[in-house]
C-alpha cells in the first residue's frame, strides 16, 4: 500500500500544478474543465460503487484457503478452468490481485492455476462489462473480454513451460 | 446513451449475503471501505486531469500523435500512456472515451486499454516482489504479445462498419 499512497500523492500534486497553471492562463476554460470533470465523476459513481460492492462480496464469500484447495498444483485442467472462471467474474487491480495470488501459492495452489487467475483477474471482467459496453459497445467489449480470457490460458501455458 | 446501471442489485445481493453470514460483516465492510478509499483517492484527480486535457489539448495534436495513421510511434505512445496509469481497469474506459473523442486510432485505444490492464510499471515491481521475478517476467512478456493480438483481433471482429461506428461514436 506504500506504493499506492506514493502514486496518489504524485497524482494529486500533478493535478494541483496543472490546475494552477490552467487557472492562470484562462480561468473560464478551467472552470469548464472542472465542470466536465464533475459531470463525468457523477456519471461513473453509481456503476463504480456497484463494482466495488460486488468485488468485495466475491472476495469475502470465497476465502483463500478454499480457493487454494480448489486450484491446487494437482488440480489439473478442472482447477485451471475454475481459476479462469473465478478470475473472470471481477476485474480487480494488481495491488489486490498479487498479494492474494501469493497467499494462494503459499497455501499450495498451482503456478499455472495462479497465473491464469491473475491474468483473468486483471484482463477479464464480467461484472464490469456493462461499463465497458457503454464506452466500447457490446461487440468490442465482449470480444475484448473473450480474447483476454483465451490469452490467459496462453499465459498459463508459458508459466508451465517456465516452471517445469 | 444510458450509462447508469443501478447500484440497487449490488446492494440487495450484498444484503442477502450478510444476512446469511452475519459473521462476515466485519471483513466485508473493512474490505469495502478500503476499496472505496483507494478508488475515491484516485478518481477526482484523474477526472480533473481528463477535463483539463479535454479543454486544452486540441484534437489535431492528439490525432497526429496517436491517430489512425500514427504508426509504430503512436502504438508505442499508447502503451506508454496505459502502462504509467494508476488505478483499476474500469477507470480506463472513461479515458478511452476521451481518447476516442480526440481522434485516437481504434487500434491504439485497444492497446491503451490492454496496457492499462496488465502492463502497469508500478504493478510490475509489486508483482516481482510478491510472486517472484520469473513469474512476473513470463507474465509481463506474454502481456506484451497479448495486448497486440487482442487489439488486432477485436478490430477484425468489429469489421469495417463496426470500426467506423466506434471511432465516430464520440466525435463532436
Amino acid at each position: 500500500m506504500v506504493l499506492d499512497s506514493t502514486t496518489t500523492v504524485i497524482l494529486y500534486g500533478l493535478t494541483a500544478l496543472l490546475l494552477g497553471l490552467s487557472w492562470m492562463r484562462d480561468p473560464g476554460k478551467t472552470r469548464e474543465a472542472l465542470g466536465k470533470a464533475r459531470r463525468s465523476l457523477l456519471l461513473i459513481l453509481s456503476p463504480l460503487a456497484s463494482v466495488i460492492l460486488l468485488v468485495t462480496l466475491a472476495l469475502t464469500a470465497l476465502p483463500p484457503s478454499l480457493l487454494s484447495r480448489l486450484v491446487g498444483a494437482e488440480s489439473g485442467i478442472p482447477g485451471t478452468l475454475l481459476a479462469s472462471a473465478a478470475g473472470s467474474v471481477t476485474l480487480i487491480p494488481g495491488f489486490a490481485a498479487f498479494p492474494m495470488a501469493k497467499m494462494l501459492l503459499d497455501n499450495g495452489a498451482g503456478i499455472v492455476q495462479v497465473g491464469v487467475l491473475v491474468s483473468t483477474l486483471m484482463m477479464v471482467g464480467v461484472v464490469t462489462l456493462p461499463m465497458e459496453r457503454s464506452i466500447l459497445g457490446w461487440k468490442a467489449a465482449v470480444a475484448r473480454n473473450a480474447f483476454a480470457y483465451g490469452h490467459s490460458f496462453l499465459v498459463g501455458l508459458a508459466l508451465w513451460m517456465a516452471f517445469r | 446513451m444510458k450509462r447508469t446501471f443501478g447500484i440497487l442489485p449490488a446492494i440487495v445481493l450484498c444484503g442477502f449475503y450478510l444476512a446469511w453470514r452475519p459473521e462476515k460483516a466485519f471483513g466485508f465492510f473493512s474490505l469495502a471501505g478500503s476499496n472505496f478509499l483507494v478508488v475515491l483517492s484516485i478518481l477526482p484527480p484523474v477526472f480533473i486531469l481528463l477535463g483539463l486535457f479535454d479543454a486544452w489539448v486540441p484534437r489535431e495534436r492528439v490525432t497526429a500523435l496517436i491517430g489512425e495513421k500514427s504508426g509504430i510511434a503512436g502504438a508505442g505512445l499508447s502503451i506508454f500512456l496505459g502502462s504509467f496509469a494508476a488505478g483499476p481497469l474500469y477507470l480506463a474506459f472513461p479515458i478511452a472515451e476521451t481518447l476516442l473523442r480526440k481522434g485516437t486510432g481504434l487500434f491504439n485505444v485497444f492497446l491503451f486499454v490492454g496496457a492499462w490492464s496488465t502492463m502497469k510499471i508500478p504493478m510490475l515491481l509489486f508483482e516481482m516482489q510478491s510472486l517472484g521475478v520469473r513469474f512476473a517476467a513470463v507474465r509481463y512478456g506474454m502481456s506484451v504479445l497479448g495486448i497486440f493480438w487482442i487489439a488486432w483481433a477485436v478490430e477484425r471482429v468489429l469489421g469495417e462498419k463496426g470500426r467506423r461506428e466506434l471511432s465516430e461514436r464520440f466525435r463532436p
